[in-house]
C-alpha cells in the first residue's frame, strides 16, 4: 500500500523537478510547453472544501445533536441507518442531482447574494453581473464553485455527522444527569455537558470531512466548468480542483503529462492525508477522555 | 438521551401507595412534591404530566409557522418585488424563528427561550438533512423512471441504439455485467488480503501491525481519482490497454482499506476469554483464527465485506481512468474496455440528448437500488453482535453439541469413533442437554 505512495512520488518527481518552484505558483496548465502549477486547481479545491464544510459543519452538527439529544428512542436506529446509507450512495448519483436539480433553484439565491450582500463582501461578487440589468441572466452563477460546494457538503455531511454522534452519545450519563438535576435546561445541558465532551469529534469529524470534500471528484466533474486561474468569487461561474483536472485531462495526456497529473496527485494525497491524520488523532485522543474535561 | 429525561422524572413521581399526609410513613416527602411542602394543600395528589412535549409549545409552533407564511407570501406577493422558492422558504424559516422566538419570549424566562430555539433549530436541521436525502433518492428515480419502464433497458446493450433513437431501444445489461465481473475480482483480490490483513492486526499486534494500521488509515484517506491515476499510470507504463481487470484493481484499492478496518474493528471485540479457552485446549494461533475468531465474528466480517462492495461499486472515478466505456458486451476482464453502471451513467449525462440523460437517470437508479439492497443485507446481516446467534443457528449448535456427546459416549462404550445418527438408536439416551445460550 505504501507503493501507491512511492510510485505516485516517483512518477511525479519528474514533473515537479521540470518545472521547479513555479509547479507551487503557476496558474495555467500546460505541462507540455512546460508552463503549469497546481496554483489554480489546488486553491480551487481548497475553495470548493471550505464552502462544502460552510454548509456541512451545521447541518451534521444539528443532525448528530438530534439523533443523540432529542430523536425519539423508537426511530434513533432508523435515523442511524438513514444517515448511513446517505453516506453509501454513489457520488454519482449526487453529482446528478446538484447539475439537474440543485443549480436551478439555488441560481436566484446566488443572484441575490450576489447583489446585497457582494458589494460588501468581496466573495460574493461577480464579474460581468450588473444588478441594475434587468435582462441580466443566471448563467453567469451556474456552474460554481458554491454549487459544487453545496454538493459536496451533502455528501460528507453523513459521515461528519455520524463521528460527532458518536462522540456525544459517548458523553458520560452522570454529567448529564447532574445537569439536568441542578435545573439545566436540555439546550444548557448540551452546550455545558454535551458539546465540552464531544469537542474533539466535532473538530475530528470535520476535519475528516474536509479530507473527503478535498477529494471529491465525479460531483465537482459534472458541476463546475474548469477555468485555469484562482477564482475566489465562489458565486462565478467557473472553478476547478485537483481531481476534476485530473479527469479531464487523464485522456489525452502524453507521457510527460501523466507525470505533471501525478504530481498534482501527489500534492493532493499529502494534503488529504495531513488532514485526515489530524482529524484521526483528535478524534482518537478526543474518544480515550483525555480532552472531554 | 431519553432515558435520562425519564429516570429524571421518574424520581419526583410520587409513590402512589404513600400517603403523603402521614408525616410517620414518609420521612423525606419535602423533597418529593411541591404538595408535600404544604401541609394545608392536603387532598388527592393530582398526577402530574411526565409528557416532555406541552400543549402551549405546539399551539406557538403552529402559530409562528402560520404567520411566518403568510408574512412571507404577503412580503412576496404585495409588498417586495422578490421571486424564487428557495428564497421564499428562506425568508419564511427565519420569520418563523423569530416569530417563534418572540412567542416564548412573551411568557418564559431567557435560558427557556433559550432551550426552545435551539431545540427548533436542530430539528430543522436534521429535517433539512433527511430531506436532501429524500430529494436524491426521489429525485433520481423520478427522471429514472421513463427508460426503467421499458423491458428491453436491462436485457439489452447500448451497440444498437444511435444517439436519436428512442428509449425503447438500447439497455444496460452490459453495464450490469461489467459492473458485476469488475465487483468479482474486486471481491476476490480483497476479501482474503483485507481479512488476512485485519486478522494480523488483531492477532500479532506490535510495532509492525502498528505501522500496517498507520497505512490502512492513510489509505483511507486516497482521494479515489488518485487510486485510478495510479492504476492507470501502471497500464500506460507497462503497455497494458485499458480493461475491466485494471478497473478491478483501482476498485480493490479504494475498497481494501475498507474492509480491513471495519474488519480490524468487528475482530478486536472477540472476546478474549473464547480465544484463550482455544489456546489452553491447545490450539496454536492459526487454529484458533479459524476455528473460533472467525466464526465468532462472522456476521460481522461480512458486513465489513458488503459495505465495501457497497463502496465499490458506486465509485465511479477510478473506473472512468481505468475501464474505457463501451456501448456492447464484453465478458472478458482482461482484454478490451469495459463499463460499469457508474460509469455508463457518467457517460450518458454528459450527451446532450434527452434521451440519454433519461437513460442515465435510470441506470443511476439501478445502481442504487443495488447499493441500497447490499446496505441493507449489511444491516440485517451486522445487526448482531459477535457470538450472538439466530434461533436457526443456536438449534443447530445444539445438535452439533448433543452429536458431539454421542460420539464421546460411543468412544467410552467402545463403539468406533465417529459414530454419528445412525448408532444413535444403539446407544443409551444422554443426558438432556439444555440448549446453552451463549453470554
Amino acid at each position: 500500500m505504501t507503493l501507491v505512495g512511492l510510485f505516485l512520488l516517483l512518477r511525479g518527481f519528474e514533473a515537479i523537478q521540470a518545472a521547479g518552484p513555479s509547479f507551487i505558483t503557476e496558474q495555467a496548465w500546460d505541462p507540455n510547453s512546460g508552463k503549469f502549477g497546481i496554483a489554480a486547481v489546488f486553491m480551487g479545491t481548497v475553495f470548493i472544501a471550505l464552502t462544502a464544510i460552510f454548509f456541512a459543519l451545521p447541518l451534521s452538527f444539528g443532525t448528530a445533536l438530534y439523533i443523540s439529544e432529542y430523536a425519539p428512542e423508537r426511530i434513533k436506529p432508523l435515523l442511524v441507518t438513514t444517515v448511513d446509507l446517505m453516506a453509501a450512495i454513489p457520488s454519482i448519483v449526487y453529482g446528478l442531482w446538484g447539475f439537474f436539480f440543485l443549480s436551478p433553484i439555488i441560481l436566484p439565491l446566488s443572484q441575490w447574494l450576489a447583489t446585497f450582500i457582494g458589494p460588501w463582501f468581496p466573495p460574493f461578487s461577480v464579474s460581468g453581473f450588473d444588478p441594475n440589468d434587468p435582462l441580466a441572466t443566471l448563467t453567469v452563477f451556474s456552474a460554481s464553485t458554491f454549487i459544487a460546494g453545496i454538493v459536496v457538503a451533502l455528501m460528507v455531511a453523513p459521515i461528519t455527522s455520524s463521528i460527532m454522534r458518536e462522540v456525544f452519545q459517548q458523553a458520560p450519563l452522570g454529567e448529564r444527569e447532574g445537569a439536568l438535576a441542578l435545573g439545566a435546561t436540555k439546550w444548557g445541558m448540551i452546550t455545558s455537558v454535551v458539546i465540552p465532551f464531544g469537542r474533539g469529534g466535532i473538530i475530528g469529524g470535520t476535519m475528516l470531512g474536509l479530507g473527503r470534500s478535498l477529494g471529491e471528484t465525479i460531483a465537482v466533474f459534472l458541476i463546475i466548468s474548469p477555468v485555469f486561474v484562482i477564482q475566489p468569487l465562489i458565486l462565478e461561474k467557473g472553478g476547478n480542483s485537483i481531481s476534476a483536472l485530473i479527469a479531464l485531462r487523464y485522456n489525452e495526456a502524453s507521457g510527460f503529462e501523466i507525470s505533471a497529473l501525478m504530481a498534482a496527485g501527489l500534492a493532493l494525497f499529502i494534503v488529504t492525508l495531513i488532514v485526515n491524520f489530524g482529524a484521526s488523532t483528535i478524534v482518537a485522543r478526543s474518544r480515550s477522555g483525555s480532552l472531554g474535561d | 438521551m431519553t432515558d435520562v429525561l425519564s429516570r429524571t422524572e421518574q424520581v419526583t413521581q410520587t409513590p402512589p401507595d404513600v400517603p403523603l399526609t402521614d408525616p410517620e410513613a414518609a420521612p423525606a416527602k419535602t423533597t418529593w412534591t411541591r404538595a408535600g411542602n404544604d401541609p394545608g394543600a392536603a387532598g388527592p395528589e393530582v398526577r402530574r404530566s411526565t409528557a416532555t412535549i406541552r400543549a402551549v409549545d405546539i399551539i406557538r409552533l403552529i402559530g409562528s409557522a402560520l404567520a411566518a407564511v403568510g408574512f412571507t407570501s404577503w412580503l412576496f406577493f404585495f409588498a417586495l418585488p422578490l421571486e424564487g422558492e428557495l428564497g421564499f422558504v428562506l425568508i419564511s424559516y427565519g420569520m418563523f424563528l423569530l416569530l417563534f422566538g418572540i412567542l416564548t419570549a412573551f411568557d418564559e424566562n431567557r435560558p427557556t427561550v433559550r432551550d426552545r430555539m435551539a431545540s427548533v433549530v436542530m430539528h430543522s436541521l436534521a429535517f433539512m438533512l433527511l430531506l436532501a436525502l429524500f430529494s436524491v433518492v426521489i429525485y433520481t428515480f423520478g427522471r429514472g423512471l421513463e427508460p426503467l419502464g421499458f423491458f428491453n433497458f436491462f436485457t439489452e446493450d447500448m451497440s444498437n441504439a444511435g444517439p436519436l433513437d428512442g428509449l425503447d431501444r438500447g439497455g444496460v445489461l452490459h453495464a450490469v455485467v461489467g459492473t458485476l465481473i469488475m465487483i468479482a475480482i474486486a471481491l476476490i483480490l480483497t476479501v482474503p488480503l483485507g481479512i488476512l490483513t485485519a486478522v494480523f492486526l488483531t492477532e500479532y499486534p506490535g510495532p509492525f501491525a502498528r505501522f500496517v494500521r498507520t497505512v490502512v488509515e492513510a489509505m483511507t484517506a486516497l482521494p479515489s481519482i488518485v487510486a485510478g491515476l495510479f492504476v492507470y499510470a501502471i497500464i500506460v507504463q507497462f503497455g497494458f490497454t485499458r480493461s475491466g481487470f485494471a478497473a478491478a484493481c483501482a476498485i480493490t484499492v479504494m475498497m481494501l482499506p475498507i474492509v480491513v478496518r471495519s474488519a480490524d474493528v468487528v475482530l478486536r471485540l472477540v472476546p478474549s476469554s473464547l480465544k484463550e479457552a482455544a489456546r489452553a485446549l491447545g490450539a496454536s494461533t492459526w487454529r484458533t483464527v479459524w476455528t473460533v475468531t472467525m466464526p465468532t465474528a462472522r456476521s460481522g466480517l461480512t458486513t465489513a465485506v458488503i459495505l465495501g462492495t457497497a463502496r465499490g461499486i458506486g465509485e465511479t472515478s477510478p473506473v472512468l481512468l481505468t475501464a474505457g466505456a463501451t456501448t456492447f458486451f464484453n465478458f472478458n476482464p482482461f482484454s478490451g474496455p469495459m463499463t460499469s453502471l457508474p460509469l455508463t451513467t457518467f457517460t450518458f449525462v454528459k450527451s446532450p440528448e434527452l434521451n440519454f440523460i433519461a437513460r442515465g437517470f435510470g441506470t443511476a437508479a439501478v445502481l442504487m437500488v443495488v447499493v441500497v439492497v447490499l446496505f441493507l443485507a449489511a444491516r440485517a446481516i451486522g445487526g448482531r453482535g459477535p457470538g450472538q446467534l439466530s434461533p436457526r443457528q443456536q438449534r443447530r449448535r445444539t445438535s452439533a453439541s448433543r452429536d458431539d456427546d454421542y460420539r464421546f459416549r460411543g468412544r467410552e462404550l467402545g463403539v468406533a469413533a465417529g459414530a454419528k445418527s445412525r448408532k444413535r438408536a444403539a446407544l443409551p439416551p444422554p443426558e438432556p442437554i439444555a440448549p446453552s445460550k451463549k453470554e
